[in-house]
């Protein structure tokens, strides 16, 4: 299955939406929104492994963690750029996930499945551990001076969003593209038909790290530059986890799906009134994530596809 | 009189694959009736279709009653003993075990089966603390019948039990299938490909090519039905 | 169940015997021989060993629920722990009732039978037959969702639940054993006993182990599959009640993050035994449980403090799955290609 390429008045639209709302939304709004552009890129860099490699992860979180300190720490120390230690952020994870990717090619399925959560679950007790450098449990700041505002987040996260969109797209119409989904398709055909099956599957364990590596950065600015453990614990990748697979499988539309489900209906459910309390979006998420997988089985992309199919048949 | 088993227009497909066009065929009560035909005619899909193992329509009536769409383990309570291709025993587990396991639907003790059992292939009891894969191929075939008898079944659905076999050993296992429908009053419907042997140990028998019976009749008829010696019986 | 084990030994008289099984049987006396050792010349070290013991009991129970939701139904159940913290409240409810901890115990134990089963039905059923992937994020799902339910009903402030065994101490030669490590052990060994013993000698038992093996062959036995995956799911919710009412004495207060940690010390344990193996995942808790406490009780802090336990968990999950990922007992092989 190709990416769709998106028509480009969907792309329009929705850029031109993007660029309108920070005028008509309130503050709070605009950071929901950058959550939104946040999420959108960890779960674009997801689907790039799972739904194109058919690798399983359910340990982005710990990627995302790897960023937001990498911009943290720089900025506390050298107070460097924010979008340099963006990039830096992108770069360092790139390699963290190829290293990553190495020994995931032993392991498949369920297994991946499982050293990845266990991945996501151990890393926050890293900086805890290695207090002096990492800030322990009290966490690192950026200095106070760069801590950016909502606003700033939000442009930078959609920025970033399509940037890396635009990115995608292009990998993924390439010849890796191509023989991502050979992989996913078959992998023993891959082989015959001469894909080197290592190169290209770690090739996307460090894409999609590098994506998640980014939000991570950009997750900790939209923080007030707080990068603590406990921002970065096991929900984080199960959200990421549920993002992709609520978006299905290479639409824009569907990524944006997803993105939205995670990054604002945790927010949303919270004011349920039967529920109420802070605890009640767990509730409502998880309720949401059980029924998606019941009804949808290919994710917003899938029920995408198949209006069209009955649009035109 | 109504026969134990018998199908009426049976059809059975694999997804889009059509592989039943219509069976129809009768097992008489105490009789051993056989199954014959080349490789992809349909043989094992019937006893399938029986057995609840793969989806069908058309009638299916077992004791004068409608065969309802049960699932297998339904099928099993109902008294059919299926003894699939590959035998269906467990290689994990040991013989004894497996053999308890063909009580399975039972209630009450299962000593006195177990016994016969254990007369008829001596060598199980031997062995029966030893798992089950360790045993050869035709001695998890004898398990396999021993197991289908535990069941105490009305009907005994055998599919291809030469197949993998030494000769001496299939005519062995062919001789006690006969001993059992005539001691026991066991009803046995066999799926077989060595034509020879099945004929010999069966009462009737009938010819499936391509999802269709094409012949029928008792066991002597069709030893001298030219077609069948030709195809079948290679002479 | 134990049917893997078992029937190596009976490999003795009817086929070869697995020289790994031979390695990792040596290997594992010689650690116990480590261990006896160390014991009886250092009060710490015994200490530090029965502590291990008794919490790696817990990730035992635990990591043969995984072991039983995995060999049932071949599907590795992400909210195992979350289900297992589930129960533990249930049981802190009931004593608020006035129901005194034993009895609480059992009745947390049926609802937890019931509520095992009920999941299996409900939702694994549906989406099992799709692929991996969908019915981790089913399991995921219910990670959350459990997690909501419990802040929902319950909190997330401190909750105070009694020990059923107390603040005291065994004098064992002068080594203080504590009354909880002593009863952890017994109750998951007891409990472990019963579910062992329901799948070597009861008809049910066989009938689930058949389902389990292979299912196409158990259903032309009359066995009914579904309702044994069921039951089984329903049995490892049982284990995981087990593991969680174990593990609460050993934190000061009852809260929502109690199996979170647990969850991946058991994984690695079901791991290391191998996930299809049932005595595997016991031996593999009981291995990490005294390891990881005796490495960071030996160990200097600054090197390795008890943060690190759970890293190094991961650590031990990765190194099996890439070096030997049939585990310790195991007989399958991962899949690679």
């Amino acid at each position: 299955m190709r990416p769709k390429i998106p028509a480009l008045t969907s792309l329009l639209v929705v850029a031109a939406v993007l660029v309108i709302l920070p005028f008509i939304l309130s503050d709070y709004n605009i950071s929901l929104a950058a959550q939104v552009g946040i999420f959108f890129i960890a779960v674009l860099g997801l689907n790039i492994l799972t739904g194109y490699t058919g690798q399983i992860s359910i340990g982005h979180g710990a990627f995302m963690a790897i960023g937001g300190y990498t911009t943290a720490v720089m900025s506390r120390d050298h107070g460097t750029n924010l979008v340099v230690t963006m990039l830096m952020a992108f770069a360092i994870c790139f390699v963290v996930g190829l290293l990553v990717g190495l020994p995931a090619l032993r392991l498949s399925g369920v297994y991946l499945a499982l050293v990845t959560f266990a991945l996501a679950v151990s890393v926050p007790y890293i900086p805890l551990q290695y207090s002096t450098f990492l800030g322990g449990s009290g966490g690192v700041n950026v200095r106070d001076s760069q801590i950016p505002s909502n606003l700033w987040v939000y442009k930078a996260a959609w920025t970033s969003s399509a940037i890396l969109f635009v990115l995608a797209w292009l990998i993924l119409r390439g010849r890796v593209g191509r023989a991502f989904r050979a992989i996913r398709d078959s992998e023993i055909a891959a082989v015959s038909s001469g894909v080197e099956l290592p190169v290209y599957k770690t090739l996307a364990f460090g894409i999609s790290a590098a994506y998640a590596g980014v939000a991570g950065s950009l997750f900790v600015l939209a923080l007030n530059g707080f990068a603590q453990p406990s921002e970065f614990d096991v929900f984080l990748s199960l959200q990421i986890l549920v993002g992709a697979a609520v978006a299905g499988l290479g639409s824009l539309w569907g990524i944006l799906v997803g993105a939205a489900f995670v990054g604002l209906l945790p927010q949303v459910s919270s004011s349920v009134p039967v529920i109420g309390a802070q605890h009640g979006r767990d509730v409502v998420f998880g309720a949401a994530v059980i029924l998606i997988m019941l009804l949808l089985p290919d994710g917003f992309a899938g029920l995408l596809a198949r209006i069209r199919r009955l649009g035109s048949a | 009189m109504t026969a134990l088993l018998e199908l009426e227009d049976v059809e059975a497909r694999y997804g889009p694959v059509h592989v039943l066009h219509g069976i129809s065929l009768a097992v008489e009560e105490g009789s051993v009736v056989t199954v014959l035909g080349p490789n992809g005619a349909g043989k094992t899909t019937t006893l399938r279709a029986i057995s609840g193992t793969v989806r069908r329509s058309g009638s299916i009536r077992f004791g004068g009653n409608a065969l309802k769409r049960l699932g297998p383990d339904g099928v099993a309570r109902l008294g059919i003993a299926h003894v699939p291709e590959g035998r269906g025993t467990f290689s994990e587990l040991t013989v004894w075990e497996n053999l308890r396991l063909g009580g399975y639907t039972r209630r009450g003790s299962i000593r006195p089966e177990l016994e016969r059992v254990f007369s008829y292939f001596p060598f199980l009891s031997e062995r029966r603390r030893q798992q089950a894969g360790t045993l050869s191929g035709g001695e998890q075939q004898m398990l396999a019948l021993a197991r289908a008898f535990v069941l105490r079944p009305r009907l005994l659905l055998l599919d291809e039990p030469s197949l993998g076999l030494a000769p001496v050993l299939v005519a062995e296992l062919f001789r006690i299938v006969r001993e059992l429908n005539e001691k026991e009053g066991l009803t046995v419907l066999v799926v077989e490909q060595n034509a020879h042997l099945a004929l010999q140990a069966a009462d009737a028998g009938y010819v499936l090519e391509a999802g269709h019976v094409v012949l029928s009749g008792s066991s002597e008829e069709l030893r001298a039905d030219d077609s069948v010696r030709r195809s079948y019986l290679g002479y | 169940m134990v049917s893997a084990a078992t029937s190596r030994l009976e490999g003795v008289r009817g086929g070869s015997i697995d020289p790994g099984t031979v390695t990792v049987v040596l290997f594992l006396l010689g650690g116990a021989v480590f261990l006896l050792i160390g014991c009886l010349r250092s009060t710490t070290f015994a200490q530090l060993t029965i502590e291990g013991l008794a919490i790696g009991s817990v990730y035992g129970s635990l990591a043969l629920a995984l072991v039983l939701v995995y060999r049932a139904t071949h599907v590795i159940n992400f909210a195992q722990g979350e289900l297992a913290m589930f129960t533990t409240y249930i049981a802190w409810d009931l004593m608020q009732h006035g129901l005194s901890y034993w009895p609480a115990f059992a009745a947390t134990l049926a609802i937890a039978f019931a509520l095992g089963t009920v999941l299996q039905v409900t939702l694994i059923r549906p989406v099992q037959h799709r692929s991996v992937i969908a019915v981790v994020i089913v399991t995921v799902g219910l990670f959350i969702l459990i997690d909501g339910v419990v802040n929902w009903i319950w909190g997330g402030d401190f909750k105070l639940m009694k020990s059923p065994f107390g603040l005291g101490s065994f004098d064992v030669g002068g080594v203080p054993i504590r009354h909880l490590y002593v009863g952890m052990m017994v109750v998951v060994f007891v409990s472990v006993v019963l579910v062992w013993a329901l799948f070597r000698f009861t008809k049910l038992g066989l009938g689930m182990r058949a389902a389990a093996l292979r299912p196409d062959a158990a259903a032309l036995v009359g066995v009914r599959v579904d309702s044994m995956l069921a039951i089984g799911w329903g049995l490892a919710a049982v284990l995981g009640a087990v593991a969680g009412l174990m593990a609460e004495p050993t934190q000061l207060f009852l809260t929502p993050v109690l199996m979170q940690q647990i969850l991946v010390y058991a994984f690695a344990a079901a791991v290391l035994g191998g996930l299809e193996s049932p005595a595997g995942a016991l031996v593999g808790g009981l291995t990490i449980g005294v390891s990881l406490n005796l490495i960071v009780g030996y160990v200097p802090e600054k090197y390795v403090g008890s943060n690190l336990q759970l890293p190094l968990a991961f650590a031990v999950l990765l190194v099996i799955l890439l070096v030997k990922p049939s585990g310790l007992f195991g007989r399958r092989e991962v899949r690679r290609v």
